[in-house]
Protein backbone atom coordinates (compact mmCIF):
# COMPACT_ATOMS: atom_id res chain seq x y z
CA UNK A 1 0.00 0.00 0.00
CA UNK A 2 2.83 2.36 0.93
CA UNK A 3 4.60 1.51 -2.33
CA UNK A 4 1.45 2.35 -4.29
CA UNK A 5 1.25 5.68 -2.45
CA UNK A 6 4.85 6.46 -3.45
CA UNK A 7 4.24 5.47 -7.07
CA UNK A 8 1.14 7.69 -7.19
CA UNK A 9 2.96 10.62 -5.57
CA UNK A 10 5.90 10.14 -7.97
CA UNK A 11 3.67 10.40 -11.05
CA UNK A 12 1.79 13.39 -9.61
CA UNK A 13 5.17 15.05 -9.10
CA UNK A 14 6.08 14.30 -12.73
CA UNK A 15 2.86 16.01 -13.83
CA UNK A 16 3.79 19.09 -11.79
CA UNK A 17 7.21 19.21 -13.50
CA UNK A 18 5.62 20.14 -16.80
CA UNK A 19 3.00 22.69 -15.71
CA UNK A 20 3.37 26.34 -14.64
CA UNK A 21 6.87 26.72 -16.09
CA UNK A 22 9.55 28.98 -14.64
CA UNK A 23 10.65 32.07 -16.61
CA UNK A 24 12.78 31.09 -19.64
CA UNK A 25 15.77 33.23 -18.69
CA UNK A 26 15.94 31.81 -15.18
CA UNK A 27 15.35 28.26 -16.43
CA UNK A 28 18.20 28.54 -18.96
CA UNK A 29 20.61 29.46 -16.18
CA UNK A 30 19.40 26.56 -14.03
CA UNK A 31 19.79 24.11 -16.93
CA UNK A 32 23.38 25.21 -17.60
CA UNK A 33 24.16 24.93 -13.88
CA UNK A 34 22.74 21.39 -13.81
CA UNK A 35 24.63 20.41 -16.98
CA UNK A 36 27.78 21.53 -15.17
CA UNK A 37 26.94 19.66 -11.95
CA UNK A 38 25.37 16.49 -13.33
CA UNK A 39 26.94 15.91 -16.75
CA UNK A 40 30.32 17.64 -16.98
CA UNK A 41 31.03 16.81 -13.34
CA UNK A 42 30.49 13.11 -14.09
CA UNK A 43 32.75 12.77 -17.12
CA UNK A 44 35.95 12.31 -15.09
CA UNK A 45 34.76 9.38 -12.98
CA UNK A 46 32.98 7.77 -15.96
CA UNK A 47 36.14 8.05 -18.11
CA UNK A 48 38.35 6.58 -15.38
CA UNK A 49 36.04 3.66 -14.60
CA UNK A 50 35.29 2.87 -18.24
CA UNK A 51 38.93 2.74 -19.26
CA UNK A 52 39.89 0.29 -16.53
CA UNK A 53 36.76 -1.85 -16.74
CA UNK A 54 37.24 -2.13 -20.52
CA UNK A 55 40.78 -3.32 -19.79
CA UNK A 56 39.57 -5.89 -17.27
CA UNK A 57 36.86 -7.20 -19.65
CA UNK A 58 39.44 -7.77 -22.39
CA UNK A 59 41.90 -9.47 -20.01
CA UNK A 60 39.17 -11.75 -18.61
CA UNK A 61 38.02 -12.66 -22.11
CA UNK A 62 41.56 -13.35 -23.32
CA UNK A 63 42.36 -15.50 -20.28
CA UNK A 64 39.24 -17.61 -20.81
CA UNK A 65 39.99 -18.44 -24.43
CA UNK A 66 41.67 -21.83 -24.21
CA UNK A 67 40.69 -23.45 -27.49
CA UNK A 68 42.99 -22.63 -30.43
CA UNK A 69 39.89 -22.84 -32.63
CA UNK A 70 38.47 -19.63 -31.16
CA UNK A 71 39.80 -16.65 -33.13
CA UNK A 72 41.89 -14.06 -31.31
CA UNK A 73 39.64 -11.27 -32.57
CA UNK A 74 37.05 -12.45 -30.02
CA UNK A 75 38.78 -10.30 -27.37
CA UNK A 76 37.98 -7.11 -29.28
CA UNK A 77 34.52 -8.36 -30.19
CA UNK A 78 33.59 -9.25 -26.59
CA UNK A 79 34.98 -5.99 -25.24
CA UNK A 80 33.00 -3.96 -27.77
CA UNK A 81 29.77 -5.87 -27.16
CA UNK A 82 29.94 -5.72 -23.36
CA UNK A 83 30.85 -2.03 -23.35
CA UNK A 84 28.19 -0.95 -25.85
CA UNK A 85 25.34 -3.20 -24.76
CA UNK A 86 25.62 -3.27 -20.99
CA UNK A 87 28.58 -1.73 -19.23
CA UNK A 88 28.37 1.79 -20.62
CA UNK A 89 24.59 2.32 -20.62
CA UNK A 90 23.46 0.23 -17.64
CA UNK A 91 26.28 -0.07 -15.15
CA UNK A 92 27.51 3.47 -15.68
CA UNK A 93 23.97 4.66 -14.92
CA UNK A 94 23.95 2.61 -11.71
CA UNK A 95 27.27 4.17 -10.74
CA UNK A 96 25.80 7.57 -11.58
CA UNK A 97 22.79 6.75 -9.39
CA UNK A 98 25.30 6.92 -6.53
CA UNK A 99 27.06 10.07 -7.69
CA UNK A 100 24.40 12.13 -9.45
CA UNK A 101 21.42 10.62 -7.59
CA UNK A 102 22.74 11.33 -4.13
CA UNK A 103 23.73 14.85 -5.21
CA UNK A 104 20.18 15.53 -6.45
CA UNK A 105 18.51 14.04 -3.35
CA UNK A 106 20.75 15.81 -0.89
CA UNK A 107 20.59 19.20 -2.62
CA UNK A 108 16.77 19.16 -2.91
CA UNK A 109 16.42 17.53 0.53
CA UNK A 110 18.53 20.26 2.13
CA UNK A 111 16.32 22.87 0.47
CA UNK A 112 13.28 21.10 1.97
CA UNK A 113 14.82 20.96 5.47
CA UNK A 114 15.84 24.62 5.40
CA UNK A 115 12.38 25.73 4.16
CA UNK A 116 13.79 27.00 0.84
CA UNK A 117 11.15 24.97 -1.03
CA UNK A 118 8.41 26.50 1.14
CA UNK A 119 9.88 29.92 0.30
CA UNK A 120 9.54 29.16 -3.43
CA UNK A 121 5.93 28.01 -2.94
CA UNK A 122 5.02 31.11 -0.94
CA UNK A 123 6.38 33.27 -3.78
CA UNK A 124 3.91 31.49 -6.09
CA UNK A 125 6.65 29.59 -7.92
CA UNK A 126 6.08 25.98 -9.04
CA UNK A 127 8.94 24.54 -7.00
CA UNK A 128 8.78 21.13 -8.71
CA UNK A 129 9.25 22.71 -12.13
CA UNK A 130 11.98 25.01 -10.80
CA UNK A 131 13.94 22.18 -9.19
CA UNK A 132 13.29 19.06 -11.28
CA UNK A 133 12.75 20.25 -14.86
CA UNK A 134 16.31 21.59 -15.37
CA UNK A 135 17.70 18.30 -14.06
CA UNK A 136 15.64 16.31 -16.56
CA UNK A 137 16.83 18.52 -19.43
CA UNK A 138 20.45 18.34 -18.26
CA UNK A 139 20.27 14.55 -17.99
CA UNK A 140 19.15 14.34 -21.63
CA UNK A 141 22.84 14.90 -22.39
CA UNK A 142 23.72 11.65 -20.62
CA UNK A 143 24.12 9.74 -23.95
CA UNK A 144 27.18 11.95 -24.59
CA UNK A 145 28.74 10.72 -21.35
CA UNK A 146 27.82 7.14 -22.23
CA UNK A 147 29.41 7.67 -25.63
CA UNK A 148 32.65 8.66 -23.90
CA UNK A 149 32.29 5.58 -21.71
CA UNK A 150 31.91 3.27 -24.73
CA UNK A 151 34.92 4.77 -26.50
CA UNK A 152 37.21 4.74 -23.47
CA UNK A 153 36.08 1.25 -22.44
CA UNK A 154 37.07 -0.14 -25.83
CA UNK A 155 40.28 1.92 -25.76
CA UNK A 156 41.05 0.50 -22.30
CA UNK A 157 40.48 -3.01 -23.64
CA UNK A 158 42.77 -2.30 -26.59
CA UNK A 159 45.52 -0.97 -24.33
CA UNK A 160 45.25 -3.89 -21.89
CA UNK A 161 45.27 -6.42 -24.73
CA UNK A 162 48.38 -4.99 -26.33
CA UNK A 163 50.17 -4.36 -23.02
CA UNK A 164 49.41 -7.89 -21.79
CA UNK A 165 50.26 -9.46 -25.14
CA UNK A 166 46.90 -11.29 -25.33
CA UNK A 167 46.26 -10.47 -28.94
CA UNK A 168 47.68 -8.35 -31.72
CA UNK A 169 46.51 -4.87 -32.56
CA UNK A 170 45.16 -6.09 -35.91
CA UNK A 171 43.16 -8.89 -34.26
CA UNK A 172 41.64 -6.53 -31.69
CA UNK A 173 40.68 -3.95 -34.31
CA UNK A 174 39.24 -6.71 -36.49
CA UNK A 175 37.24 -7.87 -33.46
CA UNK A 176 35.72 -4.48 -32.74
CA UNK A 177 34.68 -4.18 -36.39
CA UNK A 178 33.33 -7.73 -36.63
CA UNK A 179 29.56 -8.00 -37.18
CA UNK A 180 29.04 -4.42 -35.97
CA UNK A 181 25.38 -3.43 -35.83
CA UNK A 182 24.69 0.30 -35.45
CA UNK A 183 21.31 -0.65 -33.96
CA UNK A 184 23.15 -1.82 -30.82
CA UNK A 185 24.42 1.72 -30.29
CA UNK A 186 20.92 3.07 -30.88
CA UNK A 187 19.61 0.52 -28.35
CA UNK A 188 22.21 1.71 -25.83
CA UNK A 189 21.25 5.36 -26.34
CA UNK A 190 17.52 4.63 -26.05
CA UNK A 191 18.22 2.81 -22.77
CA UNK A 192 20.39 5.67 -21.60
CA UNK A 193 17.67 8.24 -22.23
CA UNK A 194 15.17 6.18 -20.20
CA UNK A 195 17.72 5.75 -17.41
CA UNK A 196 18.50 9.48 -17.54
CA UNK A 197 14.83 10.23 -16.83
CA UNK A 198 14.92 7.75 -13.91
CA UNK A 199 18.20 9.23 -12.63
CA UNK A 200 16.79 12.75 -12.65
CA UNK A 201 13.35 12.05 -11.20
CA UNK A 202 13.57 9.29 -8.55
CA UNK A 203 16.30 11.06 -6.51
CA UNK A 204 14.36 14.34 -6.96
CA UNK A 205 11.23 12.66 -5.59
CA UNK A 206 13.09 11.39 -2.52
CA UNK A 207 14.61 14.81 -1.88
CA UNK A 208 11.44 16.79 -2.52
CA UNK A 209 9.18 14.75 -0.25
CA UNK A 210 11.64 14.05 2.53
CA UNK A 211 10.73 14.89 6.10
CA UNK A 212 12.97 15.58 9.07
CA UNK A 213 16.41 17.09 9.47
CA UNK A 214 20.00 16.73 8.34
CA UNK A 215 20.21 13.04 9.29
CA UNK A 216 17.15 12.26 7.15
CA UNK A 217 18.79 13.96 4.15
CA UNK A 218 21.53 11.30 4.28
CA UNK A 219 18.97 8.52 4.70
CA UNK A 220 16.91 9.85 1.80
CA UNK A 221 20.01 9.88 -0.43
CA UNK A 222 20.67 6.21 0.42
CA UNK A 223 17.05 5.20 -0.19
CA UNK A 224 17.07 7.14 -3.48
CA UNK A 225 20.22 5.30 -4.61
CA UNK A 226 18.70 1.90 -3.79
CA UNK A 227 15.41 2.63 -5.59
CA UNK A 228 17.08 4.24 -8.60
CA UNK A 229 19.34 1.17 -9.01
CA UNK A 230 16.44 -1.26 -8.60
CA UNK A 231 14.28 0.59 -11.13
CA UNK A 232 17.16 0.83 -13.64
CA UNK A 233 17.82 -2.93 -13.39
CA UNK A 234 14.13 -3.83 -13.81
CA UNK A 235 13.56 -1.34 -16.66
CA UNK A 236 16.77 -2.61 -18.32
CA UNK A 237 15.27 -6.10 -18.44
CA UNK A 238 12.08 -4.92 -20.11
CA UNK A 239 13.84 -2.60 -22.59
CA UNK A 240 16.20 -5.42 -23.59
CA UNK A 241 13.23 -7.74 -24.08
CA UNK A 242 11.47 -5.12 -26.18
CA UNK A 243 14.36 -3.95 -28.33
CA UNK A 244 16.65 -6.93 -28.74
CA UNK A 245 14.44 -9.98 -28.91
CA UNK B 1 -6.91 43.47 6.38
CA UNK B 2 -7.41 39.72 6.82
CA UNK B 3 -10.61 38.41 8.39
CA UNK B 4 -10.73 34.82 9.60
CA UNK B 5 -14.06 33.25 10.46
CA UNK B 6 -14.47 29.89 12.15
CA UNK B 7 -11.27 28.37 10.70
CA UNK B 8 -10.76 24.66 11.34
CA UNK B 9 -8.04 22.27 10.24
CA UNK B 10 -7.40 18.59 10.98
CA UNK B 11 -4.53 16.22 10.27
CA UNK B 12 -5.30 12.48 10.23
CA UNK B 13 -8.52 13.05 12.18
CA UNK B 14 -6.81 15.20 14.83
CA UNK B 15 -8.27 18.70 14.99
CA UNK B 16 -5.40 21.19 15.12
CA UNK B 17 -7.39 24.40 14.66
CA UNK B 18 -10.90 24.68 16.08
CA UNK B 19 -13.15 27.55 15.03
CA UNK B 20 -10.60 30.36 14.94
CA UNK B 21 -12.07 33.79 14.20
CA UNK B 22 -9.88 36.89 14.12
CA UNK B 23 -9.24 40.13 12.27
CA UNK B 24 -5.67 41.06 11.36
CA UNK B 25 -5.55 44.80 10.76
CA UNK B 26 -3.74 46.68 8.02
CA UNK B 27 -0.71 48.75 9.01
CA UNK B 28 -0.48 46.86 12.32
CA UNK B 29 1.74 44.08 13.60
CA UNK B 30 -0.64 41.27 14.49
CA UNK B 31 0.84 38.57 16.69
CA UNK B 32 -0.22 34.94 17.01
CA UNK B 33 1.17 33.64 20.26
CA UNK B 34 0.93 30.35 22.10
CA UNK B 35 2.93 27.38 23.29
CA UNK B 36 4.65 24.99 20.88
CA UNK B 37 2.01 22.72 19.35
CA UNK B 38 -0.81 25.19 19.89
CA UNK B 39 -1.47 25.53 16.15
CA UNK B 40 0.34 28.82 15.38
CA UNK B 41 2.40 27.51 12.47
CA UNK B 42 -0.56 25.59 11.03
CA UNK B 43 -2.66 28.77 11.10
CA UNK B 44 0.15 30.72 9.41
CA UNK B 45 0.49 28.03 6.73
CA UNK B 46 -3.28 28.17 6.17
CA UNK B 47 -3.02 31.94 5.67
CA UNK B 48 -0.21 31.40 3.17
CA UNK B 49 -2.21 28.75 1.33
CA UNK B 50 0.40 26.07 2.08
CA UNK B 51 -2.24 24.18 4.13
CA UNK B 52 -5.85 23.98 2.98
CA UNK B 53 -8.43 24.81 5.63
CA UNK B 54 -11.18 22.25 6.33
CA UNK B 55 -13.81 24.79 7.36
CA UNK B 56 -14.39 28.52 7.76
CA UNK B 57 -13.47 31.49 5.58
CA UNK B 58 -10.39 33.63 5.04
CA UNK B 59 -11.05 37.04 3.51
CA UNK B 60 -8.13 39.12 2.23
CA UNK B 61 -9.22 42.76 1.79
CA UNK B 62 -12.76 41.77 0.91
CA UNK B 63 -11.81 38.78 -1.30
CA UNK B 64 -12.70 35.35 0.04
CA UNK B 65 -9.83 32.89 -0.50
CA UNK B 66 -12.17 29.90 -0.79
CA UNK B 67 -13.96 31.13 -3.91
CA UNK B 68 -10.94 32.55 -5.71
CA UNK B 69 -9.93 31.24 -9.15
CA UNK B 70 -6.43 29.75 -9.47
CA UNK B 71 -5.18 32.89 -11.21
CA UNK B 72 -6.57 35.08 -8.39
CA UNK B 73 -4.85 32.87 -5.83
CA UNK B 74 -1.57 33.19 -7.72
CA UNK B 75 -1.98 36.97 -7.74
CA UNK B 76 -2.72 36.92 -4.01
CA UNK B 77 0.39 34.80 -3.40
CA UNK B 78 2.43 37.45 -5.14
CA UNK B 79 1.06 40.03 -2.72
CA UNK B 80 2.42 38.03 0.21
CA UNK B 81 5.88 38.14 1.75
CA UNK B 82 7.15 35.58 4.21
CA UNK B 83 10.01 35.56 6.70
CA UNK B 84 10.73 31.97 7.68
CA UNK B 85 11.93 30.84 11.09
CA UNK B 86 15.27 29.70 9.65
CA UNK B 87 15.37 32.59 7.14
CA UNK B 88 15.22 30.10 4.18
CA UNK B 89 17.76 32.03 2.15
CA UNK B 90 19.06 30.34 -1.01
CA UNK B 91 22.50 29.01 -0.09
CA UNK B 92 24.05 29.36 -3.51
CA UNK B 93 23.05 33.01 -3.94
CA UNK B 94 24.62 36.06 -2.33
CA UNK B 95 22.60 38.69 -0.46
CA UNK B 96 21.84 40.78 -3.55
CA UNK B 97 20.79 37.75 -5.60
CA UNK B 98 18.58 36.48 -2.76
CA UNK B 99 16.79 39.82 -2.55
CA UNK B 100 16.49 40.11 -6.34
CA UNK B 101 15.18 36.54 -6.66
CA UNK B 102 11.40 37.24 -6.31
CA UNK B 103 11.67 40.03 -8.90
CA UNK B 104 13.64 37.81 -11.28
CA UNK B 105 10.95 35.17 -11.04
CA UNK B 106 7.82 37.28 -10.97
CA UNK B 107 8.34 40.80 -12.24
CA UNK B 108 8.88 42.26 -15.69
CA UNK B 109 11.53 44.73 -14.50
CA UNK B 110 14.87 44.86 -16.28
CA UNK B 111 18.17 44.05 -14.57
CA UNK B 112 19.02 47.62 -13.54
CA UNK B 113 15.51 48.28 -12.15
CA UNK B 114 15.66 45.05 -10.16
CA UNK B 115 19.10 45.90 -8.85
CA UNK B 116 17.99 49.39 -7.82
CA UNK B 117 14.90 48.03 -6.01
CA UNK B 118 16.96 45.36 -4.25
CA UNK B 119 19.62 47.88 -3.18
CA UNK B 120 16.92 50.14 -1.78
CA UNK B 121 15.52 47.46 0.54
CA UNK B 122 19.00 46.17 1.45
CA UNK B 123 19.85 49.71 2.53
CA UNK B 124 16.57 49.86 4.45
CA UNK B 125 17.56 46.81 6.50
CA UNK B 126 21.09 48.22 7.04
CA UNK B 127 23.00 45.58 5.11
CA UNK B 128 24.59 47.74 2.46
CA UNK B 129 28.07 46.27 3.04
CA UNK B 130 26.89 42.67 2.76
CA UNK B 131 25.83 42.68 -0.91
CA UNK B 132 28.20 39.99 -2.09
CA UNK B 133 28.19 37.78 0.97
CA UNK B 134 26.70 34.30 0.93
CA UNK B 135 24.12 33.39 3.62
CA UNK B 136 26.67 31.12 5.32
CA UNK B 137 28.92 34.15 5.89
CA UNK B 138 26.21 36.10 7.73
CA UNK B 139 25.19 36.09 11.40
CA UNK B 140 21.68 34.93 12.39
CA UNK B 141 20.48 38.52 12.77
CA UNK B 142 21.87 39.53 9.36
CA UNK B 143 20.23 36.50 7.74
CA UNK B 144 16.90 37.57 9.23
CA UNK B 145 17.37 41.06 7.83
CA UNK B 146 18.08 39.63 4.37
CA UNK B 147 14.95 37.48 4.71
CA UNK B 148 12.93 40.60 5.59
CA UNK B 149 14.43 42.46 2.62
CA UNK B 150 13.52 39.57 0.30
CA UNK B 151 10.00 39.40 1.74
CA UNK B 152 9.28 43.11 1.22
CA UNK B 153 11.12 43.79 -2.05
CA UNK B 154 7.96 43.07 -4.09
CA UNK B 155 6.03 45.55 -1.90
CA UNK B 156 3.63 42.96 -0.49
CA UNK B 157 0.23 43.79 0.96
CA UNK B 158 0.61 41.01 3.52
CA UNK B 159 3.74 40.07 5.46
CA UNK B 160 3.96 36.83 7.44
CA UNK B 161 6.77 36.08 9.86
CA UNK B 162 7.30 32.72 11.56
CA UNK B 163 9.15 33.33 14.82
CA UNK B 164 11.37 36.01 13.27
CA UNK B 165 13.60 36.39 16.30
CA UNK B 166 14.07 32.78 17.37
CA UNK B 167 17.71 31.95 17.97
CA UNK B 168 18.71 35.60 18.29
CA UNK B 169 20.08 37.40 21.34
CA UNK B 170 17.56 39.77 23.03
CA UNK B 171 19.14 42.94 21.62
CA UNK B 172 19.20 41.69 18.02
CA UNK B 173 15.69 40.29 18.49
CA UNK B 174 14.42 43.76 19.39
CA UNK B 175 16.19 45.25 16.36
CA UNK B 176 14.43 42.71 14.11
CA UNK B 177 11.05 43.26 15.80
CA UNK B 178 11.32 47.02 15.40
CA UNK B 179 12.44 46.69 11.79
CA UNK B 180 9.35 44.62 11.01
CA UNK B 181 7.09 47.13 12.74
CA UNK B 182 8.68 50.11 10.95
CA UNK B 183 8.37 48.42 7.54
CA UNK B 184 4.75 47.51 8.36
CA UNK B 185 3.88 51.11 9.18
CA UNK B 186 5.87 52.67 6.32
CA UNK B 187 4.21 50.47 3.70
CA UNK B 188 0.83 50.04 5.41
CA UNK B 189 1.18 46.23 5.29
CA UNK B 190 -1.01 43.69 7.10
CA UNK B 191 1.66 41.86 9.10
CA UNK B 192 1.04 38.60 10.94
CA UNK B 193 3.81 37.29 13.21
CA UNK B 194 4.04 33.94 14.91
CA UNK B 195 5.86 34.17 18.19
CA UNK B 196 6.20 32.76 21.66
CA UNK B 197 8.53 35.49 22.76
CA UNK B 198 7.00 37.82 25.35
CA UNK B 199 9.56 40.53 24.52
CA UNK B 200 8.14 40.65 20.99
CA UNK B 201 4.61 40.75 22.35
CA UNK B 202 5.39 43.77 24.49
CA UNK B 203 7.51 45.44 21.81
CA UNK B 204 5.34 45.18 18.70
CA UNK B 205 2.08 43.40 19.57
CA UNK B 206 -0.54 45.80 18.19
CA UNK B 207 -3.10 42.97 18.09
CA UNK B 208 -2.60 39.65 19.80
CA UNK B 209 -4.26 36.29 19.18
CA UNK B 210 -3.48 33.69 21.83
CA UNK B 211 -3.96 30.07 20.79
CA UNK B 212 -4.18 27.16 23.18
CA UNK B 213 -4.61 23.61 21.87
CA UNK B 214 -5.93 24.94 18.57
CA UNK B 215 -8.57 27.18 20.16
CA UNK B 216 -8.59 30.97 20.41
CA UNK B 217 -8.10 31.41 24.13
CA UNK B 218 -7.66 35.20 24.17
CA UNK B 219 -7.56 38.21 21.89
CA UNK B 220 -6.50 41.73 22.71
CA UNK B 221 -3.81 44.39 22.64
CA UNK B 222 -0.47 44.42 24.43
CA UNK B 223 -1.73 47.07 26.85
CA UNK B 224 -4.46 44.68 28.04
CA UNK B 225 -2.28 41.64 28.52
CA UNK B 226 -1.32 42.50 32.13
CA UNK B 227 -4.87 43.34 33.08
CA UNK B 228 -6.74 40.33 31.84
CA UNK B 229 -8.20 37.68 34.13
CA UNK B 230 -7.97 35.04 31.43
CA UNK B 231 -6.29 32.05 33.09
CA UNK B 232 -4.85 30.59 29.89
CA UNK B 233 -3.03 33.77 28.82
CA UNK B 234 -1.87 34.43 32.38
CA UNK B 235 -0.39 30.92 32.60
CA UNK B 236 1.47 31.57 29.33
CA UNK B 237 2.64 35.11 30.07
CA UNK B 238 3.72 34.46 33.63
CA UNK B 239 5.47 31.16 33.03
CA UNK B 240 8.90 32.76 33.56
CA UNK B 241 10.27 34.27 36.76
CA UNK B 242 11.06 37.48 34.92
CA UNK B 243 7.47 38.03 33.91
CA UNK B 244 6.22 37.16 37.42
CA UNK B 245 8.57 39.85 38.74
CA UNK B 246 7.29 42.30 36.10
CA UNK B 247 3.72 41.60 37.26
CA UNK B 248 4.67 42.28 40.89
CA UNK B 249 6.30 45.59 39.96
CA UNK B 250 3.38 46.47 37.65
CA UNK B 251 0.84 45.77 40.39
CA UNK B 252 2.80 47.84 42.92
Amino acid sequence: MKLLHHIGAYFLMLRMVFIKPTKGKVMRKLIFQDIQDLIIGSIGIVAFLSFFVGGVVSIQTALNIESPLIPKNLVGFATRQSMILEFAPTFMCIILAGKVGSFITSSIGTMRVTEQIDALEVMGINSVNYLVFPKIIAMLLLPLVINVSMFLGILGGYAATLYGGFSSSADFIEGIQLDFRPYHVAYAFIKTLVFAMILATIPSYHGYFMKGGALEVGKAATVAFVWTSVVIIVVNYFITQLLLT
Amino acid sequence: MIVLTDISKSFDGREVLKGISMTFEQGKTNLIIGQSGSGKTVLLKCLLGLNQIDGGTMVFDGKAFGIMEDSERRTLRREMGMVFQGSALFDSMNVLENVMFPMRMLSTKNESEMRAAAEEVIERVNLIDAHNKLPAELSGGMQKRVAIARAVVMKPKYLFCDEPNSGLDPKTAIVIDNLIREITQENNITTVINSHDMNSVMEIGDTILFLKDGVKAWEGKKEHIFKTDNQAINDFVYSSRLMKKVREVYQE
